[in-house]
């Protein structure tokens, strides 16, 4: 029963969201502020993750090719599908959700905790508009990082595979060329739009009703990650299951 | 003027925090909320500030009573509303000018040169010395309360509320920003309701005085009337420090 009201509150915070929207002026500056704080600020750390796990991806799958009548090229392609539809949406957004996910859940929670959230309803301000719209909006750039990161994954598998001798140049890029549905990049950026929409909205409803003081901000991070991360996994296997079975 | 009709507010449970709360708060007057933790203190203020919904009553301000007014009504009479934390509510993340500029951001249409203009007069006239560009972390707790009063100001209020404003500071401090909000309250003609459980300010500054015990208005009064008054809970309250048993002394003294 608990968990039903959560989900209600859950929903009745989107709706709040949308009403009595922030001036124009000062959202637009806000968005800006989020798409730094948020986007930008996280590239470096994908960009680290995505190339080196890219090489792991790709020297795993050599390694257990035992076959001699398999082909080198095969590790362009697992890696490719590796990467495409599992390792940069998913795995990367639930990196995401501990970095980006605790970020927003604290920043707002030591607001609520500070009463600068009563502070802006005070002034007649529609706070969940004011803190929670621009993140979604700024979240809606999350497939060019999910797409920087599935650039980087492949060709950190290329340079594992040559440089490490498991294959050539040329085997691995016949590998990611084989068999390639367009399909699978549109599955793949289905599931990371439903992803931002969900790391931008969980973490801040852990924030924004968070009760207590400081330690509770660091209890509601933590749940927040959690229930962030089950509810990605949970949605990636409808979509998987919805798009593609 | 802000009249309370039989104001009622619960949590969903069967004890109500507010019983029955009827009272009026004058215009130009600092008027006083005080009592014990626990009393209903901090819900009553907040059903004023239209934080919390009543469960049962009326609030009027200057005729209207909110729950009568429409949604966008009830924005702009919360645009007339200014409001001083006890813990400040700065915005971290702003430095103090931007902070004071902010109401006048969200609800005016003035260019950016003339709501700086504003902002330094209210700065000026709450005595903060150069710290236009410090983040509220880089102040101390006093100019942090003076900054919080600048932005509760800076849009011409109607109403200034106050919660506990000299929490945390020292007695001179103290005595500095209740001076201050009073001085404000008459030079700007505004309905002032300050929430404290500080006998100082209710000392200095109590020009109307009302008494909450266990959600119940016990008494009403002013700080000439405090010292003299009969009702048990308002002395039980008052003379729980020596200091201001020896005030009684001299006032009754002095009366005879």
């Amino acid at each position: 029963m608990g968990y039903l009201k959560e989900i209600g509150a859950y929903f009745m915070m989107i709706k709040g969201v949308f009403i009595k929207p922030t001036k124009t002026s000062v959202l637009r500056n806000l968005i800006l502020k989020e798409i730094d704080d948020l986007i930008i600020g996280s590239l470096g750390i994908v960009c680290f993750i995505s190339f080196f796990v890219g090489g792991v991806v790709a020297i795993q799958t050599a390694l257990n090719m035992d076959n001699p009548i398999l082909p080198k090229s095969l590790i362009g392609f697992a890696s490719r599908q590796s990467i495409i539809l599992e390792f940069a949406p998913t795995f990367i957004s639930i990196i995401m959700a501990g970095k980006v996910g605790s970020f927003i859940t604290s920043s707002i929670g030591t607001m609520r905790v500070t009463e600068q959230i009563d502070a802006l309803e005070v002034m007649g301000i529609n706070s969940l508009n004011y803190l929670v719209f621009p993140k979604i909006i700024a979240m809606l750039f999350y497939p060019f990082v999910i797409a920087i990161a599935m650039f980087l994954g492949i060709v950190g598998g290329y340079a594992a595979s040559v440089l490490g001798g498991f294959a050539t140049g040329d085997q691995f890029i016949q590998g990611l060329q084989e068999d390639f549905v367009p399909f699978q990049l549109v599955y793949a950026f289905i599931k990371t739009f439903i992803f931002a929409l969900l790391l931008a909205t969980i973490p801040s409803y852990f924030g924004y009703y968070m009760k207590g003081g400081a330690l509770e901000v660091g209890k509601a991070s933590t749940t927040s990650f959690v229930w962030t991360s089950v509810f990605i996994i949970l949605s990636n296997y409808l979509i998987t299951q919805l798009l593609l079975s | 003027m802000i009249e309370v009709k039989d104001l009622k507010k619960g949590f969903g449970g069967d004890e109500l925090v507010l019983k029955g709360i009827s009272t009026k708060f004058e215009k130009g007057k600092t008027n006083l909320i005080i009592g014990q933790s626990g009393s209903g203190k901090t819900v009553f203020l907040k059903c004023l500030l239209g934080l919390f919904r009543p469960t049962e009553g009326r609030i009027v301000y200057d005729g209207e009573a909110y729950s009568d007014l429409s949604s966008e009504k009830q924005r702009t009479l919360r645009e007339q509303m200014g409001m001083v934390f006890q813990g400040s509510a700065l915005f971290d993340s702003m430095t103090v000018e931007e902070n004071i500029m902010f109401p006048l951001k969200m609800f005016t249409k003035q260019r950016k040169a003339e709501r700086r203009e504003r902002a330094n007069e209210v700065i000026k006239r709450v005595n903060l010395i150069n710290a236009n560009n410090k983040l509220p972390s880089e102040i101390s707790g006093g100019m942090q309360k003076r900054v919080a009063i600048a932005r509760a100001i800076v849009n011409n209020p109607k109403y200034l509320f106050c919660d506990e404003p000299n929490s945390g500071l020292d007695p001179r401090t103290a005595t500095l920003i209740d001076n201050l909000v009073q001085e404000i309250t008459h030079e700007y003609d505004i309905t002032t309701i300050i929430n404290t459980h500080d006998m100082n300010s209710v000392m200095e500054i109590g020009e109307k005085i009302v008494f909450l015990q266990k959600g119940h208005l016990a008494w009403e009064g002013s700080k000439d009337t405090i010292f003299r008054t009969d009702n048990e809970d308002v002395t039980n309250f008052v003379y729980s420090s020596d200091l201001f048993k020896k005030v009684r002394e001299a006032v009754i003294k002095e009366h005879q």
